[in-house]
């Protein structure tokens, strides 16, 4: 009786809903494929994380038309792996909180392929656990160590712009030999000022050099005349890197206190990215120098790649915009994101990469690559990426205010920005 | 149904829904409920000293991030697992809200707000200033490894709702209690009539003392719970924004309501998630909210609730 029942039924529960399901899958196998079909033909979504708000607002608006210039022309090239390149816009009002909810946004809502073009430091630190947690390919252009010194994640690379270590590294062989080896160093009170001074100490002291002074400024002064007299006297090199509003001040209460005396100065230009240069106020800074991610004036023997990548973006031979001379580019750093626009380009080719469940396949692709050829690809120069701290370095510039212009006196080679391997995200886990 | 059945039915039955719609939320809501579930901790402790006691205070980002920054510490310097890392940052919360407490509580009015602003950018100052430990404006990032709680992953989607909805329910169901205890009465009189609460005999200084640390603990522990589930530890969060946020989002929602900090979070964070979507002055379209509701609902959205229907609402 038992035997006929079962012969009789044929299939047990667990067959007839396989066969269910395999009934259901084949009669379905036409749509599928043509979902399969819509989708390559959909747009590479990348997710740009954009300080268009806040304290960020001046770099956001470049980082913006640098974005849109280096899309414009990925799509007129063929988009990438045949598919269009969508640029996915979010503000994060440059908060860190504001930041992680906007790599969620790109991960479930707008379902984009990366994210990327964060610049400030605390907002990538604050953003980039969400992206390794939601496994979103997340491209930093923020110049931070953070990516770099391990402190985050699989997910998180930074392929078109150097840290701001091998930076300050590569600077101290020049300002050694060619501006003095007692260094005072006035910098903000926080996180970005303190990696000046501790990168910068070190480096100086490897060159024979000594830093005599570290004059911390707390992020809310508003008036520096008196850090001034705290300068020792035998300071051959004062050494500023001020960001925020107050620097046209410090310069001017710089240049008061000094006179037509001073020691020679040298200074990164993130104080006056999106500043005029021939600003009043600023007269003190001719015959200074600083460091520039890349020359913001087009120089004697400029590059075929910065005339293509300047005019493409839409920047004069000052380093404004050429709609509008008063609106002055944040020329030393918006490069990263054209850079890194083409690498996620080049990385996404290497891996094939279809959609999502290629996210790993681009890392990989991504950690695999090494150097990077001086080209319209990338305009600020050569380039060597490591796969292991998921960092790149380049050359560093460093300029001269002569005339209302910064001429470039010294370029750095990439190898003056290396140092020791601090991690290997190469083993950690996808 | 009497009140007291219908404040649980009510109270019990949003706890429930939040439990419920983590199963049926888009990824990207389910993620934002999480955060806003945390956020609304963060405003219910808020709301016990401003909705309850009276006491307007613009420093509470000190008290977020002194739970925040206890934790962290204990957990990126000490070594310490999650549970000692929460309980290091309730602690430092309770330690800053009970000396803010015995400070601020001596001034009154305008005089109280200034002295907890202040004391609110020291805080903000000293984590600048502490950056070799802090990592200053930037921020520790905790590690996944980090962030594992007897077992648990806190980094999945799914902990994370849970762990929020805990700790939401949590703060919500104690300050029920606690407003409608013999002491959350005292603290509605003092709010209403300090003076009177004193000829009556009550130690007013004692009871408001205890409102600030009730609120900067449960603030507190809000920070840590913050830092452990979203994996970030940052100064951003001690700033004097982050003072402004709950009083906004106390002040939409209903000021001396339980459910008001819940309800005023919710509504701000979609304003400002829907409206940054059009246009870049979001914060603009916030504003003009906060003006009309202002006008039109001076006592938030569950407080006008509670004038014009449901009169027992807690």
């Amino acid at each position: 009786m038992t035997k006929i029942s079962t012969k009789q039924t044929g299939t047990t529960r667990r067959g007839a809903l396989k066969t269910l399901a395999a009934g259901a899958a084949a009669t379905s196998l036409p749509l599928w494929a043509r979902y399969a079909q819509a989708q390559t033909s959909e747009p590479i979504r990348v997710g740009f994380q954009m300080h268009r708000t806040g304290i960020g607002a001046a770099y956001g608006r470049w980082y913006d038309r640098t974005t849109e210039a280096a899309a414009r022309l990925i799509n007129e090239a063929g988009g990438i792996n045949g598919r269009p390149l969508e640029i996915v816009v979010e503000d994060d009002g440059t908060d860190p909180k504001r930041g992680a909810e906007v790599v969620e946004k790109f991960a479930t809502q707008h379902n984009c392929d990366v994210g990327y073009g964060t610049l400030f430091s605390h907002v990538v630190a604050g953003s980039a656990p969400r992206a390794g947690e939601l496994k979103l390919p997340y491209f930093v252009v923020s110049e931070g160590h953070h990516v770099a010194s391990g402190a985050l994640n699989r997910y998180t690379v930074q392929p078109g712009i150097t840290d701001v270590k091998s930076q300050v590294q590569a600077m101290a062989p020049f300002v050694a030999s060619n501006l003095g080896k007692k260094v005072t160093m006035i910098f903000p009170d926080y996180a970005f000022g303190h990696d000046h001074r501790d990168f910068f100490s070190a480096a100086i002291e490897a060159q024979g050099g000594e830093v005599v002074a570290k004059l911390a400024i707390p992020p809310t002064e508003t008036s520096f005349t008196k850090y001034f007299p705290k300068i020792p006297r035998e300071t051959e090199v004062i050494y500023h890197v001020m960001v925020g509003p107050a620097v046209l001040t410090f310069v001017k209460e710089m240049g008061e206190f000094f006179g037509p005396s001073r020691p020679e100065i040298f200074g990164f230009i993130d104080s006056l990215e999106a500043v005029d240069i021939s600003s009043p106020g600023l007269e003190f800074l001719e015959g200074t120098y600083f460091w520039e991610g890349m020359p913001r004036y087009a120089q004697a023997e400029q590059s075929p790649y910065d005339k293509f990548y300047r005019e493409h973006v839409g920047v004069d031979d000052k380093g404004a915009s050429l709609s509008d001379a008063k609106d002055v580019s944040t020329y030393a750093h918006m490069f990263g994101c054209w850079e890194t626009l083409f690498v996620i380009k080049a990385g996404m080719e290497a891996a094939g990469y279809q959609g999502p469940q290629d996210r790993p396949a681009l890392i990989e692709a991504v950690e695999a690559m090494t150097e990077m050829p001086y080209s319209n690809e990338h305009p600020q120069g050569a380039k060597v990426f490591n796969g292991k701290t998921h960092q790149v370095f380049g050359p560093q510039y460093i300029s001269k205010l002569e005339g209302g212009m910064l001429k470039v006196q010294h370029t750095t080679s990439i190898e003056d920005g290396y140092y020791p391997d601090e991690v290997d995200y190469t083993k950690m886990s996808f | 149904m009497s009140d007291r059945a219908k404040v649980l039915a009510l109270h019990g039955g949003l706890l429930v829904l939040l439990f419920a719609l983590q199963f049926v939320l888009p990824a990207y809501h389910h993620g934002n409920l999480a955060r806003i579930m945390v956020l609304a901790s963060f405003a219910v402790g808020y709301n016990v000293m401003f909705g309850y006691a009276g006491l307007l205070s613009l420093g509470h980002a000190l008290f977020f991030a002194a739970g925040m920054y206890g934790m962290g510490l204990a957990v990126q310097h000490g070594g310490a697992a999650p549970v000692p890392g929460l309980l290091a940052g309730i602690a430092a919360a309770l330690a800053v809200s009970l000396a803010v407490g015995l400070l601020a509580l001596r001034t009154a009015g305008v005089g109280f707000m200034i002295v907890t602003l202040m004391f609110a950018q020291a805080g903000y100052l000293t984590i600048l200033y502490f950056g070799t430990y802090t990592r200053g404006d930037e921020g520790l990032v905790l590690q996944q490894a980090q962030r594992v709680l007897w077992g648990i992953d806190l980094t999945q989607p799914g902990t994370r709702y849970f762990a929020a909805l805990l700790l939401f329910a949590v703060c919500v169901l104690a300050t029920l209690a606690m407003v409608r205890a013999p002491f959350g009465k005292v603290l509605i009189a003092i709010r209403e009539n300090e003076e009177r609460a004193r000829m009556l005999g009550y130690d007013v200084f004692r009871y408001k003392l205890a409102a600030v640390v009730i609120s900067g603990v449960i603030s507190g522990l809000a920070g840590a719970v913050y830092g452990l589930l979203f994996g970030y530890v940052g100064a951003t969060f001690a700033s004097v924004q982050y003072s402004i946020f709950p009083l906004l989002w106390v002040l939409l929602g209903g000021a001396g309501t339980v459910l008001g900090p819940f309800v005023g979070t919710l509504f701000m964070f979609y304003l400002i998630d829907l409206s940054s979507a059009v246009t870049s002055a979001y914060m603009l379209v916030a504003g003009v909210a906060l003006v009309l509701l202002t006008l039109f609902a001076p006592q938030g959205l569950v407080g006008e609730i509670r004038d014009r229907i449901w009169r027992w609402l807690p």
